[in-house]
């Protein structure tokens, strides 16, 4: 309760604040400092605090697993403003309302992260979607960013349109709103009402999450958007999506897992096989991200296929390791002139350090010991075995090993290959020490997990 | 009535509206679409919320209403989203003359 508050008033207060404040730089301090205050509120809520006592019974309830996640949101979002918010300078003239938006979204988190009833993941989902629209068309003439923003609303809009179609079925079949009440324990099976309802579900929040075959968006979307805001959707926002995808169907439709186990399951397999092998093909460094955001979502969906310890676990690891290395490689890329593996040429001579970190993420994301990421994939791996696909596990670590391939092109663009890399933007010692801290804390979290995961439990 | 004529009533609508938003080619017009398929979700809500209202009113008499209250906030986040999509239609109208999609295809390679 204190993250949805205080992230509202401050979305509101950076809403107004341009009016009183004119520079820019008083408006990033004003944002980090809001966000700092959040980030405050939500570990004394962990510890059991609360500024606010309303009841919220039978709408949300805010369990570990719900505050642990939004912390982590929260602190992506903190270490996406270190590291990215002086680039939004570049988008548009409006620079505080992009920081207005951003602190709704986070508001968004909060409702998709702890709700009981259909009402409030409808209402996060759009208080996620909506500002994103905007976000996307930032860059107002930039024909790509116009383009990008409409087709990401048009397809939001329409996948918002399943998601209320399969709420108003399940509510038919079931008669209540509230995901831990709808049990089906009838003698005769699933109601058909129940099952499509289910099924539209699915297919709607697949599409958030861009799972193939609903995928067909994502790629356009990302490479048209201002690339500070891809940063931001393509890692905190999908794991926000992915956190209300595992509730939901933990909570509501756990009970009747063989029933739908087969069809998450295909999609799953599907998502990884299309993201990792489209990836591969891919010239430009920002479309080949968005490809691997895709391939990413494919790991997170074996958390959905499994729904056991295992999986909750992991899915809040992965939504920190895969958050804190593609939030670093976006925010190095942003930097460059030049988005295609051939601007990277020579890098490493030019930056060694960053070229250095961004070895770390890129490893993290390829799944390589010793870093965050290869514990978050061996979670889903081991979540996916427990719950039964063994065919499902030996093809994830096939991708997993395509995806070495695309990840490392770009490694050896920046050590192996001769040309003059142009950064457009110069890098401040700042910059340069922030993402050091984080290639430190992504092998930190790769050798002691338990340091992110114990919050869960103590 | 019964209960399934409002339901194929909704799922008529909200075919209609899949159909509209998969196959024009007018920005405006699949915006229209999109909106008859949310309507047609309020109106199966409200069908609903009756039909559980006069299954379970002997024991809970608030049986349904939480459907009719559903109806109520997709309304207004129809309204928010509206806004944003007017809003980027004339964006888009404003840098190219037209309000067709067939130019998105353009985004890909």
């Amino acid at each position: 309760m204190n993250v949805l508050i205080l992230s509202a008033i401050s979305g509101v207060i950076m809403m107004f604040s341009s009016f009183f404040i004119k520079s820019k730089g008083s408006i990033r301090i004003l944002a980090h400092v809001l966000l700092l205050a959040i980030l405050a509120a939500n570990v004394l809520e962990l510890e059991g605090i609360r500024f606010f006592e309303i009841d919220t019974s039978g709408m949300m309830v805010f369990n570990r697993f719900a505050l642990l996640f939004t912390l982590i949101a929260n602190a992506c979002t903190f270490l996406f403003f270190l590291l990215s918010s002086k680039d939004m300078e570049r988008v548009g003239i409006n620079y505080s309302d992009y920081f207005a938006l951003i602190f709704f979204i986070l508001a968004g988190f909060t409702l998709t992260s702890s709700f009981v009833s259909l009402l409030i993941l409808f209402l996060g989902i759009e208080i996620i979607s909506i500002p994103l629209y905007i976000l996307a068309g930032s860059d107002k003439r930039n024909l790509k960013s116009n383009e990008a923003s409409l087709k990401y609303f048009l397809m939001g809009a329409f996948s918002t349109g399943l998601m209320l179609m399969g709420i108003a079925l399940v509510y038919g079949a079931t008669g209540t709103f509230t995901t831990t009440a709808m049990s089906i324990t009838g003698e005769g099976g699933v109601p058909v009402l129940f099952m499509a309802g289910l099924m539209m579900l699915l297919f709607s929040m697949s599409f958030k999450v861009s799972a193939a075959p609903f995928h067909f968006w994502t790629p356009d979307v990302y490479d048209g958007s201002p690339t500070v805001f891809t940063s931001f959707m393509s890692t905190v926002v999908k794991a926000a999506g992915f956190i209300a995808f595992l509730r939901l169907f933990a909570d509501a439709f756990g009970d009747i897992r063989e029933e739908w186990k087969i069809l998450v399951a295909i999609i799953a397999a599907a998502t990884l096989f299309v993201g990792n092998i489209t990836a591969v093909f891919q010239q430009s460094v920002k479309r080949m991200l968005a490809y691997s955001s895709i391939a990413q979502a494919g790991f997170m969906m074996l958390a959905v296929y499994s729904l056991n310890a295992d999986a909750r676990d992991g899915l809040i690891l992965y939504a920190a390791a895969y958050s804190i290395a593609t939030i670093s490689i976006f925010a190095v890329l942003i930097k460059m002139g030049d988005y295609t593996f051939d601007g990277f040429n020579g890098f490493a001579r030019q930056q060694p350090l960053l070229a250095g970190t961004l070895v770390v993420f890129l490893l993290s994301l390829a799944g390589i010991p010793l870093t965050a990421g290869f514990l978050s994939k061996f979670y889903m791996l081991r979540a996916a075995l427990y719950g039964g696909a063994v065919w499902l596990v030996i093809f994830a670590v096939i991708m997993a090993a395509v995806s070495v391939y695309y990840y490392f092109r770009l490694i050896q663009a920046m050590y192996f290959k001769e040309g003059v890399a142009d950064t457009v933007i110069e890098v401040t010692p700042g910059f340069k020490f922030a993402l050091v801290t984080m290639a430190g804390l992504t092998i930190l979290l790769g050798v002691y997990p338990s340091l992110l995961i114990n919050w869960l439990y103590f | 009535m019964p209960i399934e004529n409002y339901i194929f009533l909704s799922i008529a609508l909200f075919a209609i509206g899949v159909t509209g938003v998969l196959t024009r080619r007018n920005v405006i017009i699949i915006f229209m679409c999109i909106e008859l398929m949310l309507n047609s979700v309020n109106l199966l809500l409200v069908a609903f919320s009756k039909m559980h209202y006069l299954a379970n009113s002997a024991t809970n008499p608030a049986a349904g209403t939480e459907a009719q209250l559903f109806v109520f906030f997709i309304m207004v986040v129809a309204a928010a989203e509206v806004c944003v999509g007017l809003a980027i239609i004339v964006m888009l109208f404003r840098n190219t003359h037209s309000v067709d999609v067939n130019f998105l295809s353009r985004l890909k390679h």
